[in-house]
């Protein structure tokens, strides 16, 4: 099954490779990733995807925990969350027929063109991550000429925080 | 406010902190730190010959004392050396702290001379690591590194030093901090009441109970407990390799090490029980055998500081996260209410019928009861341990190496205490055996120190002779000499139909005798039965000697009993080359 594990991580040298290290040394994969600076310059959040029957995912969420640099974490699968994933796609829209259809497609995911080429379109989409894979399903019978996407980040809805 | 250079901060640090023994090798990158040390500090340093060795004797420093081993190596050649010893220290949980030099600051990432991302490359095998930044956080950053490595689940912890953090003329206000506190990292101190209740019910109820214990009990100073509870319920006791000592080898209730080389009556019991309390313990492959068919009727409750290891490969009922000392004492208080308003618990007639099998299983197929191993006009290894035994009151600290030799003496050296048997239980480190006796020989000066290996491991690091000569550290040299790689050969007999694929090394093995001699030490032949006793006793009688004893064993000799495998369950077990269960 797939989870979204959401960490709070000392912002020292090292840590990111502890985690990611984790993950190659025993065998857990890590389908996306996304790590960046919080409110606290002390912190960063981490927030990963990854696929695994439950006791693989309760021995990730064990030995992440024991990461000397690994302050909190949560799996928020577990309960009511908020994923977003944001994607930059860039499409080849050349000719009035095929940039009139990539951008009804694009209206119709509530994406936004971004930039404008004679020939190109780059699309922003934000959304879950299986949002942004039928997206570019959509998107199968235009050439995709590149997808750069940021990783799942993640939150708890109603009170419930990840914090210190 | 004393002001002091990263060097002398480091020298000083490692003073207020108590260590009493830094293991090392110096080189361009600690050369401050080392001069920093030659000048003021208290505490003894140890020249060895190549840094694994320098990691393994602090590690067979720690094991023998409980305190953690310090190691000190230069960049580059003397850190990636040090790796092996790092491994072997965190696969078995043992506290060591490892001060490796770094190229200066700005060269760092250049391929400098002697460079190597030692924070990288020992990652996986550190319970946590640390790069000096400012010199500034060094008496902070070392105060943490012995917390994090002796608490919890104790590992290894390198700090990785560039060389200008430790330059003689940038000084500091020196404060050795009294406590850390850290957020991101706090183990349990207490195991869960609910949970302990419940383990003591079960426990209670059990009419085929085994307790089986493994080196967190060692490491936990809870032997005492352990024994306490054991014998309180007349419940039998198994441990594993790592845990040997834990629980009185000679006592009737000791059922003998479990696993893959396990005693017949503990691999059948751990089977056939119905509650298992394994304590401090982790399920490794080599004592589950097939983990689908591990202990089919059996109920465990599993006590360990390290959540990790409570459910990884077998399936705890009742998990109870905590130090083991703490969680035993509040089990025991448990049992004992518990027994006090039931006094039937537990189940007497029940007990009395486990006895009886275990007994039987003891009578049939134990290794000590009667003469398991057959003779003939060799030597056998299990008569060499015997007679170790017998020579050294059963009161020695054990080192091994590893592989048959191994295997014998944690079978036949019947431990009666803790911390008396030092191996490499989890990485199987060749090599780790000699240095290791050198660590504990310095700390125990005036106990017998034997080594156990065979000619195959004690050539992995052999050179640490030497440093034997320098520090004076007169340890025993055990070789159970069969002119094979042992423990490969005996799978290339049982697996490979007898092709000895590079498990030999035809007749170029050195006289173990001469080079002990070119060494300072001592070196004695033994080739027969008659002599063997005799000989040991004169080699412990040489208080004041390294003495190498080289004996000829039985080259066809296997370790028996062995799990059978694969798909082969607790049960399934060769019990010699031509008798399984």
């Amino acid at each position: 099954m797939r989870r979204i594990i959401s960490i709070l991580l000392e912002n020292e040298p090292g840590a990111l490779s502890r985690v990611v290290g984790l993950f190659s040394q025993r065998g857990y994969n890590i389908e996306t990733l996304n790590v960046a600076p919080t409110e606290d310059a002390t912190l960063s959040r981490l927030t990963l995807t990854t696929v695994g029957d439950d006791k693989t995912i309760e021995q990730i969420t064990k030995q992440l925990n024991k990461l000397v640099d690994v302050v909190k974490l949560v799996d928020l699968t577990e309960g009511a969350h908020i994923e977003r994933d944001m994607m930059l796609i860039k499409v080849r829209a050349s000719g009035g027929a095929q940039r009139d259809e990539v951008k009804r497609t694009t209206d119709i995911f509530r994406g936004q063109i971004v930039d404008v080429g004679p020939n190109v379109y780059t699309i922003q989409l934000t959304g879950t991550g299986e949002k942004l894979d039928s997206f570019v399903a959509a998107m199968a019978e235009a050439e995709i000429l590149e997808v750069v996407r940021s990783g799942v980040a993640g939150i708890s809805r109603g009170e419930k925080v990840l914090r210190l | 406010m004393e002001m002091l250079s990263g060097g002398e901060m480091i020298a000083r640090a490692l003073e207020d902190e108590g260590v009493e023994f830094i293991f090392g090798y110096p080189g361009g990158a600690v050369l401050h730190i080392y001069d920093a040390l030659f000048k003021a500090s208290k505490v003894p340093h140890v020249l060895v010959r190549h840094e694994q060795a320098a990691t393994h004797a602090a590690d067979g420093y720690a094991r023998a004392t409980g305190k953690p081993g310090v190691v000190l190596v230069t960049s580059g050649p003397g850190a990636t050396n040090a790796v092996t010893g790092i491994a072997t220290a965190y696969m078995d949980s043992i506290p060591m702290v490892v001060l490796s030099g770094q190229v200066q600051s700005h060269l760092i990432g250049e391929d400098a001379f002697q460079e190597c991302d030692m924070v990288g490359i020992s990652r996986p095998i550190v319970k946590h690591s640390f790069m000096v930044r400012k010199p500034e956080d060094i008496p902070a950053m070392i105060k943490k590194a012995f917390h994090i490595a002796t608490t919890g689940r104790p590992g290894p912890v390198v700090i990785d030093i560039p060389k200008d953090a430790t330059r003689p003329d940038a000084k500091f206000e020196y404060h050795y901090p009294e406590a850390v506190k850290m957020r991101s990292y706090s183990p349990a101190q207490r195991g869960h009441t609910g949970q302990i209740k419940k383990a003591a019910r079960m426990l209670l109820s059990a009419k085929r109970p085994v307790i089986y214990s493994g080196g967190g009990v060692v490491q936990g100073e809870a032997s005492g407990l352990l024994t306490e509870l054991a014998q309180s319920l007349n419940y039998p006791v198994t441990n594993t390799l790592m845990g040997l000592g834990a629980y009185p080898g000679t006592d009737r209730q000791f059922l003998g090490m479990l696993g893959m080389h396990g005693l017949y009556e503990a691999n059948m019991a751990m089977h056939n029980a119905d509650v298992i309390l394994a304590v401090g313990a982790r399920f490794d492959d080599r004592v589950t055998n097939t983990v689908s068919k591990f202990c089919p009727g059996a109920k465990v409750i599993h006590i360990d500081i390290d959540p990790t290891s409570i459910s990884k490969t077998v399936q705890a009922d009742i998990p109870i996260v905590g130090p083991v000392h703490s969680v035993l004492s509040d089990l025991m208080e448990q049992v004992s209410q518990m027994r006090k308003k039931d006094a039937d618990l537990p189940d007497q007639p029940a007990l009395e019928r486990w006895w009886q099998q275990i007994d039987e299983w003891r009578g049939k197929h134990g290794l000590w009861t009667g003469r398991r191993y057959g003779e003939n006009e060799h030597i056998k290894p299990q008569q060499v341990i015997e007679s170790l035994y017998r020579a050294t009151g059963g009161n020695a600290f054990v080192t091994s190496d590893v592989g048959q030799h191994q295997m014998f003496a944690a079978q036949y050296y019947r431990f009666n205490h803790p911390r008396r048997w030092i191996n490499s239980g989890g990485l199987g480190t060749m090599g780790f055996g000699l240095p290791a006796a050198m660590g504990v020989k310095l700390a125990f000066p005036d106990a017998d120190v034997a080594c156990v290996t065979g000619e195959g491991s004690i050539q992995m690091n052999i050179q640490e002779l030497s440093t034997c000569t320098q520090y004076n550290t007169p340890v025993k040299i055990i070789n159970l000499r069969n002119n094979y790689l042992g423990m490969v050969k005996q799978w290339q007999d049982m697996q490979y139909e007898g092709r000895y694929a590079m498990s030999t090394y035809e007749d170029s093995l050195p006289d173990f005798v001469k080079l002990m001699e070119a060494y300072g030490h001592v070196g004695m032949q033994v080739r027969s039965l008659d002599e063997l006793d005799a000989k040991m006793e004169e080699a412990f009688a040489m208080k004041d000697k390294v003495v190498f004893l080289d004996i000829f064993i039985d080259p066809m000799e296997h370790v028996y009993p062995m799990h059978v495998a694969p798909n082969g369950s607790m049960k399934d077990m060769w019990l010699s080359k031509n008798e399984r269960t």
